[in-house]
């Protein structure tokens, strides 16, 4: 994946050159053990295969193509942040994905050792000078979600251009409000920072945008329901990954363009694992790239994945903005409106996740469901009881996996995972 | 004939069986060259089928023994291990070298529900063996030795190498060994009947692996589960044989 055709952009990146190069070999390594090596993939991951290729490379040229013709760049860690109102303000949206052990220990100089492994990669990215999304960013959007990422953006501040929005801890109208406020602060400073208004149809365009995009991935979550699973559990992970730095209209072309030949293969009944193989739906803590890990070790295992209820997967697709309508305040309430379903465990209470894990898992006739909470997360690790709890009542078995990106606890995971597979089967 | 082959992280141990009857037992340390011992440990005979199991079954798997060569896990083989000899267990505990399991048992020797400990070494035979060192005692001894014990500290430091430093810190406060010794095993304890919490344990508990050969730890459970051992608590003749047996086990059920 080291392109040197890219390294002036790389070094106008200001990015530690030669820190950047193993990251690649490592994200090269990795993507030809995990992906490459599958038997029978579709030929839309091909698309896949391109995109990852060229993460650091073209994707970073187009990117860097629009900013000199005066867009912004904003980068996001969180489902929280509308991408809508990025895309009317004419800016591209980022999800810097936080996937990897890089910097840790300059990390652990800023934030607590006890502190879980995203929020550790994306401050260790930043100040090993190695990711180009995050370099290119003109404003870096956090959220008050967990208590270390809050914590870490006060730190994370002092680094780059930071905006913090204000998530709610409940669902109530007072909070509601809140978050509203919230919409429209964000939406002054995407106006501030790009020096355009978001008007009406601009609005009107970008949540249809982003609307497609949701509904794309919402036709392959879909097709997953099919026997036998007709993508692997990896493919579709690095699908709902990409979806976070693609160009959105390219990405959702070819994600229906891959659903049709999946439509194909269902209606030959081809699968990537054969009838029978026990179906596992992954549910916690997103998986950023390239954390693969737990998704590979389960498929390696003789299971196949086929839904992830994270936010890298159905918690960021499942809900759309209703109103694609007619004034700007109806359509900023229908964003505000929209993000308020989101599930994620920092809500107290927040039995809306118990009910769409249960609904996702039947809908998915799921033979099993794999909990996985990043070591240190305490929202997740909370949560991984309640849904728990609620599976066991379902009939469904559910194994609890902490862990981080690190490589030493491979074996043991192996044996866990394997262990439950033999259980299910 | 059909072997059952456990390759554990101290040990490896063997069972053979001809027509659902074990015609042979035996075990070697794993050693820094599993490969080597395994080829030995294997010598000399012709299974039919080879079941392999424990931390190291992938490396069986690789190693062109002529023979068709299958893998469980050793939650798997442990849960047939003991149904085979206790068909009425409801529970399985094993604590070897280096992970603690718990496991419920359904009928037929079907695991319920299972738990291992994570990545680190806390509560298994390597927090044993690592703090035996701190007394010049045989890990084979520390259990009798600690039974002397009356008056145990409360050991906080689940940690193998924080216990160690807690273990030797009472020592210079002159708090008795034996006394030490039976805090270090009841810590163990306290964090092995949490795990069986979690699998909700019934009884009867089969206590299985290298560990369970250690009197304290035996009799600690049964202390702290309140119950009767020999009935409730079943230790069998050799328990580090459970993973090897339960392997044997898989392998002679029809297909
Ligand atoms: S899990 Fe919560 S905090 Fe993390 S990305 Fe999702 S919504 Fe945001
Ligand atoms: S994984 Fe958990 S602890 Fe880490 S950032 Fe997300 S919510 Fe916070």
């Amino acid at each position: 994946m080291s392109e040197s055709v890219y390294k002036e952009m790389w070094e106008n990146l200001n990015l530690d050159i030669p820190a950047h190069d193993g990251l690649l070999e490592v994200l090269g390594k990795f993507y030809g053990d995990i992906y490459l090596s599958q038997q029978g993939r579709l030929k839309g991951a091909e698309y896949l295969d391109f995109v990852l290729s060229e993460v650091h490379g073209l994707r970073i040229k187009e990117i860097m193509d629009q900013k000199a013709q005066g867009k912004k760049v904003v980068g996001t860690f969180c489902v929280f942040v509308p991408e809508e109102l990025t895309l009317a303000a004419d800016a591209i949206q980022v999800g810097l994905c936080a996937g990897a052990e890089a910097g840790t220990e300059a990390a652990e100089a800023l934030v607590p050792r006890n502190t879980c492994a995203l929020i550790k990669s994306f401050v260790g990215f930043k100040l090993a000078r190695i990711c180009p999304f995050t370099e290119s960013c003109d404003m870096i959007v956090g959220e008050t979600t967990c208590d270390g990422k809050k914590k870490t953006y006060e730190a994370f501040g002092d680094l780059v251009n930071m905006h913090v929005m204000e998530v709610p801890q409940q669902k109530n109208a007072t909070d509601r409000d809140m978050w509203k406020a919230e919409v429209l602060r964000y939406k002054d400073a995407l106006e501030k920072l790009t020096g355009n208004t978001i008007t009406t149809e601009k609005l009107r365009d970008a949540i249809r945008i982003v609307n497609e995009k949701r509904r794309a991935l919402q036709r392959l979550n879909e097709l997953r329901k099919a026997t036998p699973a007709p993508i692997s559990g990896r493919d579709a992970l690095l699908i709902n990954q990409i979806s976070f730095y693609d160009d959105p209209v390219r990405f959702t072309r070819k994600i229906n363009e891959l659903c049709d030949e999946l439509e194909a293969r269902i209606a030959e009944k081809q699968g990537v694992a054969p009838e029978g193989t026990p179906r596992l739906m992954l549910s916690g803590c997103p998986m950023a790239v390239p954390n693969w890990k737990l998704p590979y070790i389960i498929e390696s295992s003789g299971a196949v994945v086929v839904g992830e209820e994270s936010c890298i997967g159905t918690r960021n697709s499942r809900d759309l903005v209703v109103d694609e309508g007619d004034s700007l305040e109806s359509m900023l309430d229908a964003i505000a409106d929209r993000y308020m379903k989101i599930d994620c465990a920092c809500f107290t209470p927040n039995t809306e996740r118990e009910d769409n894990v249960e609904t996702m898992a039947k809908d998915l006739d799921v033979d099993g469901v794999i909990h996985y909470a990043l070591m240190f997360c305490q929202p997740y690790a909370h949560e991984a009881f309640k849904i728990d709890k609620t599976l066991s009542e379902a009939g469904v078995p559910m194994l609890a996996i902490e862990t981080d990106y690190s490589m030493e606890d491979v074996e043991q995971l192996k044996t866990r995972v394997e262990a439950f597979v033999e259980m299910i089967k | 004939m059909i072997a059952g082959i456990d390759i554990g992280s101290r040990s490896i141990e063997l069972v053979v069986m001809d027509n659902d009857t074990v015609v042979r037992q035996e075990h070697l340390p794993t050693t820094f060259d599993p490969v080597r011992q395994c080829k030995s440990i294997l010598s000399g005979l012709e299974p039919d089928r080879i079941v392999a199991t424990g931390y190291g079954r992938k490396l069986v798997e690789g190693m062109d023994l002529g023979t068709t060569v299958e893998t469980i896990t050793e939650i798997k083989a442990h849960a047939l291990g003991v149904f085979r000899t206790f068909p009425e267990a409801r529970t399985v505990l094993d604590i070897g070298g280096q992970d603690t399991k718990a496991i419920s048992l359904l009928p037929g020797g079907k695991v319920g529900k299972f738990e291992m400990n994570d990545r680190c070494a806390a509560g298994t035979g390597k927090f044993l063996e690592y703090t035996a060192t701190i007394f010049q005692i045989p890990v084979e001894e520390f259990g009798s030795y600690a039974l002397k014990g009356d008056d145990p500290p409360v050991i906080n430091s689940m940690c193998t190498v924080f216990a160690e430093t807690e273990a030797t810190s009472l020592m210079a406060q002159g708090v008795a060994p034996e006394n030490i010794a039976l805090g270090l095993h009841k810590s163990i304890v306290r964090r092995t009947v949490n795990m069986l919490g979690r699998v909700k344990l019934a009884f009867p508990l089969v206590f299985v692996g290298g560990v369970a050969h250690n009197p304290c730890m035996a009799r600690l459970l049964a202390d702290s589960l309140e119950c009767v051992p020999g009935k409730d608590i079943i230790i069998p003749e050799t328990p580090d044989m459970n993973g090897a047996l339960g392997a044997a086990h898989w392998g002679g059920l029809p297909r």
